[in-house]
């Protein structure tokens, strides 16, 4: 996972206009050139800032998506599945170690934005605040939600910040596998017996609506930014991300004799796009606000984890490290 | 009869490596620093990978398959050494049974490499590879924290009192030693813990921690032969959660 659902709020910071003209314009064109901007390259500080937040969401993600798959590992039946979703999740965590390094680039450590994480004031995916209650519900995670942040890193993949550009090559290329897994772990399930296939339609059921607001609110209600357009730090509009994953991954559910609990989801062929129940945008604003079915206890692991692991992180001392870490 | 001395071997190996494999997957996504959850992540899937291949070997003489052998036996039924059970505990329990266990399990594949049992000994080889880089993580965190904070020792040393008595378990003597010492399957639980002793040594010498390990120690039998600490069900219950539920199914 999962840069999805990113909530560009405006924030606080130098006004485009008290930016150096001369510097913003070559900064301007060389985006326009289709160059990658590095660390110690001059930038606005609103692209800064933005990338800063998007990126240690993005990390945030990673590190709490492991938690309601990382779950099911010692569940996982059988030795094929305990292996390949033990290096799934592994994968998840290395993700979030990529984006962590790449997001330090920018300038804040990743003490700092672990703090921020488990003190709220940094979000993460929406998704992982719903539970994984089935086995059922890990594999629609392995799959389907791993699917949904294809679609968006793939999109983020073609940005502007060379760090983040370059980690999410690598991680594009390992969820490619995830979603292998994923998907041959809903088949085998599909294929199965009553009793499996009633688990699996049970999670795509629950699941379904977590992840039609996974991409985030609709470009009609959604803070616009047409400048972060225009500097490469937000590639596809929400809309268009969740069009693409509806095109792609409906037909493929289907197919696999499973039904989607939307009673208007229906293609327009005039108009060439989903129609959709409209999400529940209040739902999502309460969740991501922190009151979401699992918000405090997944906040709760990762505080914990904190706490306990300090006394190894004070022995090991690492602050001398150079933030300004170019990534392989 | 042969057959028999030889399995006794491959269980306890295979448990071993399946309940210490399933243990440490539990830092994953909770571990003291990211690299660490990934170290331990990789270790553990390194160690269930084993546990299957033995498995396998003992399926070809005979047993049934894998998956329900491992997925559906009971704790009596179960003959890891009961220190792989223990639950994680913190980091410090963790890491230096991590050390224990793997500097065992190096020696025992090395020993194992030109065993009479074609299969192991081919398996041994390549597991022993793998086995180096837990062991050189192993030696290279116990120094680091060894040698560092006296927090960090504090608890190391700890760690070590508590865990040798249940280290010397895994050398509890089989009822086959003699048979499977002469007929060239494995040189023996015994020689196997002088080796793991001096290993040992060598790395504690390094660093600010102590371990007598000529003191009077009270090794921690009981789990080669089925018996075993109130956590090792529970483990297995969560691990067969899904299994059970129709284990003749495909997942
Ligand atoms: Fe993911
Ligand atoms: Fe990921
Ligand atoms: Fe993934």
């Amino acid at each position: 996972m999962y840069g999805g659902g990113n909530v560009f709020e405006p924030m606080k910071v130098k006004e485009l206009i008290d930016e150096d003209p001369v510097l913003l314009k070559e900064f301007e064109a060389r985006i326009d050139r289709g160059e990658k901007i590095e660390p110690t390259d001059w930038m606005p500080e609103l692209y800064r800032k933005q990338l800063i937040r998007m990126i240690e969401q993005h990390a945030h993600s990673e590190i709490i998506g492991a938690l309601p798959e990382g779950t099911w590992i010692t569940r996982a039946p059988g030795f094929k599945r305990k292996m390949a979703l033990m290096a799934k999740v592994q994968d998840e965590v290395g993700h979030a170690q990529l984006l962590y390094s790449a997001a330090e680039t920018l300038g804040k450590p990743r003490e700092k934005m672990i703090d921020d994480l488990i003190n709220g004031k940094s979000k993460y995916s929406n998704i992982f605040n719903y539970p994984a209650f089935t086995w059922a519900d890990s594999c629609f995670i392995s799959w389907l939600v791993d699917a949904g942040a294809i679609v968006n890193q793939l999109a983020n993949a073609k940005g502007s910040y060379g760090p983040y550009v370059r980690a999410l090559d690598r991680i594009c290329k390992e969820e490619s596998f995830h979603l292998k897994y994923g998907h041959d772990c809903v088949a085998t399930l599909a294929a199965g017996s009553k009793q499996q296939r009633e688990w699996m339609q049970d999670a795509i059921n629950r699941w379904w609506a977590p992840m039609m607001m996974f991409f985030g609110p609709s470009d009609k209600i959604s803070v616009h930014s047409e400048v972060l357009i225009k500097w490469k730090v937000k590639m596809a509009s929400n809309d268009a991300m969740r069009e693409q994953y509806l095109d792609m991954y409906v037909p493929k559910i289907l197919e696999l004799g499973f039904t989607i609990p939307d009673p208007n989801l229906r293609r327009n062929e005039e108009e060439g796009k989903w129609e959709i129940t409209e999400p529940d945008w209040d739902e999502f604003k309460r969740v991501i606000n922190g009151d979401g079915p699992c918000n405090k206890e997944r906040l709760a692991v990762r505080r914990v984890a904190e706490e306990r692991g300090r006394w190894v992180r004070e022995a090991i001392n690492r602050k001398s490290e150079n933030y300004i870490v170019p990534l392989a | 009869m042969e057959n028999q001395a030889a399995k006794e071997l491959l269980y306890k190996m295979a448990d071993d490596a399946l309940i210490i494999g399933h243990r440490n997957s539990e830092w994953t996504g909770i571990g003291p620093m990211l690299e660490e959850d990934i170290s331990f992540s990789s270790m553990a899937q390194d160690k269930i990978g084993h546990s299957w291949a033995l498995f396998k070997i003992l399926n070809k003489l005979g047993e049934n398959e894998p998956d329900i052998v491992a997925f559906t036996r009971n704790a009596e039924q179960f003959h890891n050494c009961q220190m792989v059970e223990f639950p994680i505990g913190e980091y410090n329990f963790s890491l230096v049974r991590h050390f224990f266990f793997d500097l065992a399990e190096y020696h025992r594949y090395e020993m194992l490499e030109d065993s009479s049992l074609g299969d192991l000994a081919q398996l041994a080889r390549k597991i022993k590879g793998e086995i180096k880089y837990h062991v050189l993580h192993a030696k290279t965190w116990m120094k680091n924290l060894g040698n560092s904070t006296e927090e960090a020792v504090s608890r190391l040393q700890g760690s070590l009192n508590e865990l040798y008595p249940m280290a010397l378990g895994m050398f509890e003597p089989s009822p086959f030693e003699d048979q499977i010492v002469s007929d060239g399957i494995f040189g023996g639980e015994s020689e196997l813990m002088s080796k793991w002793r001096s290993s040992v040594m060598e790395i504690i010498d390094q660093t600010q921690l102590e371990l007598n390990i000529d003191g009077d120690w009270n090794p921690l039998y009981g789990g080669r032969s089925g018996v075993h600490t109130e956590h090792l069900q529970p483990l297995l219950d969560e691990m067969s959660e899904v299994v059970r539920t129709d284990p003749a199914a495909e997942w």
